[in-house]
């Protein structure tokens, strides 16, 4: 098919277009992190010479600033983040393979979460348009957007753990329990968003053209919805997943503070507080990489709902 | 807006009617109309002017010093006779005054930062819009580059790297929250370039800078006003999410993220410690979105339906 090799090679193209992003990551990474003052050694005590010569000769910090960058370029591209420097006999990657299934669990709930039920509340706004059920549910979203998760998880917690003992406060144990709060905090802000992107281009498509053809076909009012209405109205919420996983990333540093989870985000705000440079980078380009692939995978989602955006040349 | 009442009068049989009343509008009273009429956006601008007069004046008017420890009352509930109508904290400092105290400091950062994010983006956006081809290209990809960026990773380790000086919060958050408006501000540009009153500008001969800040950036104005007050409550934010991870401003100076960060330790004992200064930024947060709206939907009747 014509259209799939074009599709593919915008795909390619896209792909080889990650690449200067992917530099500039590690890149301001790296340097970030080597012009900070104090080193990732300062004690109270202070070391005695030569064991601070051995320590940074281990991990490659007595060597010039650019022969360390362009030996931690060539260690990142084969995916190796070099041993963590706070917590000894651990390397980058073992933290982060300890710390990804948690985080990622809570993000993926969070994300399905926010995804049905901002759909759900949007269309619901939407049909009944201008009627108090819509200014009452889009009152209750901006509010959603406007409430920081690091209100609403306190006050969950002292309401549904402190008080009413329903919940654990926090910890993780991987039963269902543990996970409710943190996951529900999470996804509130992106399901109030979805909801009032959901509303907003739902309106727009309900007073379209083919949807007035579809309802002059005589076609009953939940076919018209379903089949004509669905998808055009969900291409903007599908183009704002990759926006919402970056939030969603940055939201779970608090989040795995709050509740005290042994994700990703609790290893870099503690990482980043020790200056564990090599940590810290690990999780920054880990994130990074998952965030710009994921805006990848959603572009090619977003190319293969809309029929208006083909990339084949020839029309 | 084209009732026959907003058409100016041409109709010289209606002049001599006598008929002078009916003026025209400006695009400008158009919107200010129709702002007017989202009374969701008018309630959240009296409120945010009350805020704001609260911020800078309660302080003065309570006779409690911020940073005053009261050790007859302390975590002691709110009430009418102790004087501390919000209740005090941990170490006896009164809540409403230090909820005060920290609102000015993080008003401030939402103004600065967007005040920093606004230059940046507003030169930069005009700049690429207006020049267009290898320019425009090469500026805009590296905006999409940034855009990729984990942000709250950056300014985190822009915080742990620089240490917390208030001044460099200001800049962190500024310098990362100017992409939006570049981009806004650079399609913009793209559709003004080719009007005809800047041709008419370049006929007469006047410079490319000289285009840009007299003729473009002017006409800016709409879009700008909206997506500053957007940014404001996304700059208040992000300094409360520093400040709340112990990353942002530090004692004795405090911000409501840092107060509730604070509030969140005591919640089970203290939770009025909790809930006031939480009140006090989500209502900010709250009303800032509304405004925003309202003017986004009174400045581009477009997406009116």
């Amino acid at each position: 098919m014509i259209q799939d090799s074009g599709m593919a090679r915008h795909a390619l193209w896209r792909l080889l277009g990650l690449i200067p992003t992917l530099l500039m990551l590690i890149t301001v990474a790296f340097f970030l992190m080597r012009v900070a003052p104090g080193g990732p050694f300062d004690t109270e005590k202070l070391l005695p010479d030569d064991i601070e010569a051995n320590l940074n000769a281990r991990y490659h910090l007595d060597e010039p600033l650019l022969q360390q960058y362009f030996r931690y370029l060539g260690q990142v591209a084969v995916f190796d983040f070099g041993p963590s420097i706070q917590y000894k006999d651990w390397t980058v990657n073992e933290l982060i393979r300890q710390g990804m299934p948690v985080s990622l669990t809570i993000g993926v709930a969070a994300m399905v979460l926010a995804f049905i039920f901002g759909t759900l509340l949007g269309i619901t706004a939407a049909l009944r348009q201008n009627t108090r059920a819509d200014y009452a549910l889009m009152g209750v979203a901006m509010l959603g957007i406007s409430i920081p998760n690091f209100v609403v998880a306190p006050i969950l917690i002292l309401l549904l753990a402190v008080y009413a003992g329903w919940l654990p406060a926090g910890g993780w144990d991987w039963s269902i329990a543990s996970m409710v709060l943190p996951v529900v905090t999470l996804s509130l802000p992106v399901t109030a968003y979805i909801a009032r992107l959901t509303r907003g281009s739902m309106i727009e498509v309900m007073h379209s053209n083919f949807i007035r053809s579809a309802r002059a076909k005589g076609l009953p009012e939940s076919v018209v919805i379903r089949r004509h209405a669905l998808r055009p109205a969900l291409l903007p919420v599908i183009s704002f997943l990759g926006p919402a996983t970056a939030g969603m990333i940055s939201g779970s540093v608090i989040i795995e503070r709050i509740f005290s989870i042994p994700g990703l985000g609790s290893y870099f705000v503690q990482g980043a507080l020790n200056r564990d440079y090599t940590l810290v980078m690990g999780v920054v380009i880990f994130y990074g990489v998952l965030i710009i692939l994921l805006n990848f995978l959603v572009d090619m989602i977003y190319a293969w709902l809309n029929p208006r955006v083909r990339y084949d040349k020839k029309r | 807006m084209t009732k026959s009442a907003d058409i100016p009068v041409i109709d010289p049989f209606e002049a001599a009617l006598g008929v002078t009343d009916v003026k025209g509008r400006s695009p400008w009273q158009d919107a200010w109309h129709r702002l007017l009429k989202n009374r969701a956006a008018v309630y959240s601008a009296f409120i945010m002017a009350a805020m704001f007069l609260m911020v800078v004046f309660g302080p003065m008017l309570i006779s409690w010093e911020p940073d005053y420890t009261d050790w007859d009352y302390t975590s002691s509930p709110p009430s009418l006779a102790s004087g501390h109508w919000f209740g005090t904290d941990a170490v006896g400092r009164d809540i409403l005054v230090r909820t005060l105290e920290g609102g000015r400091i993080s008003l401030m950062v939402g103004l600065v930062a967007t005040i920093v994010s606004l230059l940046i983006g507003v030169s930069y956006g005009a700049t690429a819009g207006y020049f267009g081809g290898a320019a425009d290209r090469i500026m805009m990809r590296i905006v999409d580059i940034i855009y990729a960026l984990p942000f709250m990773f950056f300014v985190i380790l822009l915080m742990v790297v620089f240490g917390r000086h208030i001044l460099l919060i200001f800049v962190a958050i500024g310098a990362i929250n100017w992409l939006d408006m570049a981009r806004i501000v650079r399609g913009q540009t793209l559709s003004l370039k080719n009007t005809e009153f800047v041709e008419a500008a370049k006929a007469c001969g006047v410079g490319d800078w000289d285009i840009i800040r007299r003729h473009i950036t002017p006409n800016l104005l709409g879009v700008v006003i909206v997506y500053v007050t957007l940014t404001i409550p996304q700059v208040i934010l992000v300094e409360s999410f520093l400040s709340f991870l112990g990353l942002g401003v530090q004692e004795p100076m405090s911000s409501w993220g840092a107060l509730v960060s604070d509030g969140a330790q005591d919640m089970e004992s203290a939770p009025w410690t909790l809930i006031v200064p939480s009140v006090f930024l989500t209502v900010t947060l709250y009303c800032f979105n509304y405004i925003g709206d309202g003017l986004r939907d009174a400045l581009d009747p477009k997406d009116h339906l």
